[in-house]
C-alpha cells in the first residue's frame, strides 16, 4: 500500500459559496483523519476570511453551466440570493456548518489558516480585517515553504 | 475480517480494523481498544465522546458528524481532538466499538 497523506496545504482562490466550501470541506476532513491540514486564501477566496464578508458569500448563478438556468435568468435581481438560500439550507440538513462556524471548527481542529500576501496589498487589507482565527498573511515562499512534504491542492 | 484477543476474549474486526461485532464491546474492550490507538486512559470525557456516539449510533445507524458531536456532547471541537489526537471521529468510533463513520463532516 502506498504511504498514506500526512500533510495538505489547500489554497482557496474563489470566494463564491461553492467556491470556498469544497477547500473547507477537505480541510476540515483531513483534520478529521489525522492529516495536517493548512489553508491558504488567496485572490477572492480572501473573502471567506475578511470578517465582514464571510457571512455573506454567495452562490454564482451567472457563468456556471452547471446550475442549469440560462445565463439572463441567473442576472435576474434576486436569483443569487435564491440560490445561496437553497444551497445554504440543504448543507445545514447535512451538517455542513455556515463559513464562519466551519472556519472556527478547522481552527479548533488544529487546522492553519493564512491570508496571501499579495492579494492583501492588491486589495489594501490588514490582519485587522480578517477574522480571528487567520494565523498570519503569508507570501507565496513561505507557502511553499510550509508546504513543505505536503500534498497541494488548488481550489 | 480478523478475529483477535482483547480484553481477554476473542474480537472480530472489519476491514477497516474497526469491530465487527457491538455485542463483543464491553468497557474493558474499549479500555483495550483505547491503548492501541495510544490512549493510556480513558477518562470521564472520553467516555462522554464514546457514549454520545454509540446513542446516536443507535438512533440514526451512523456515527454522528464532528459537528453534531460538539454542539450536543458538551465536549468541544479542541477538547475532542486533544482526547482522541490523529483523527477524533474514527478513533472515537473505534473505541466505541462502532463501523468506521460515513459522513465527511
Amino acid at each position: 500500500m502506498a504511504d498514506p497523506i500526512e500533510k495538505v496545504s489547500i489554497v482557496v482562490s474563489r470566494g463564491s459559496l461553492e467556491g470556498v466550501y469544497p477547500g473547507l470541506i477537505m480541510a476540515n476532513g483531513a483534520r478529521m483523519e489525522g492529516i495536517e491540514a493548512t489553508l491558504f486564501f488567496t485572490f477572492f477566496g480572501l473573502d471567506a476570511i475578511i470578517d465582514k464578508r464571510m457571512d455573506n458569500l454567495k452562490v454564482a448563478t451567472v457563468g456556471n453551466p452547471a446550475m442549469h438556468i440560462p445565463t439572463v435568468l441567473g442576472a435576474i435581481p434576486g436569483m443569487s440570493a435564491f440560490a445561496t438560500s437553497k444551497m445554504k439550507k440543504e448543507m445545514e440538513t447535512l451538517d455542513i456548518p455556515p463559513v464562519r462556524e466551519f472556519i472556527e471548527m478547522i481552527h479548533d481542529a488544529g487546522g492553519e489558516l493564512y491570508a496571501c500576501k499579495a492579494t492583501v496589498d492588491m486589495f489594501h487589507l490588514e490582519k485587522k480585517d480578517f477574522c480571528p482565527q487567520v494565523d498570519e498573511i503569508i507570501s507565496v515562499g513561505q507557502f511553499y515553504e510550509m508546504s513543505a512534504g505536503s500534498q497541494i491542492i488548488f481550489t | 475480517m480478523e478475529t483477535r484477543d482483547l480484553a481477554g476474549k476473542p474480537v472480530a474486526f472489519d476491514e477497516d480494523g474497526h469491530m465487527a461485532n457491538r455485542e463483543d464491546w464491553n468497557e474493558d474492550v474499549a479500555r483495550a481498544l483505547a491503548n492501541e490507538e495510544d490512549i493510556a486512559e480513558l477518562t470521564d470525557r472520553h467516555w462522554i465522546v464514546i457514549n454520545f456516539m454509540r446513542q446516536e449510533f443507535d438512533a440514526k445507524g451512523d456515527a454522528p458528524s464532528i459537528r453534531k458531536l460538539t454542539k450536543e456532547s458538551g465536549v468541544n471541537t479542541k477538547e475532542l481532538y486533544q482526547l482522541f489526537p490523529k483523527g477524533p471521529a474514527k478513533k472515537a468510533a473505534k473505541i466505541a466499538g462502532l463501523p468506521k463513520p460515513k459522513g465527511c463532516i
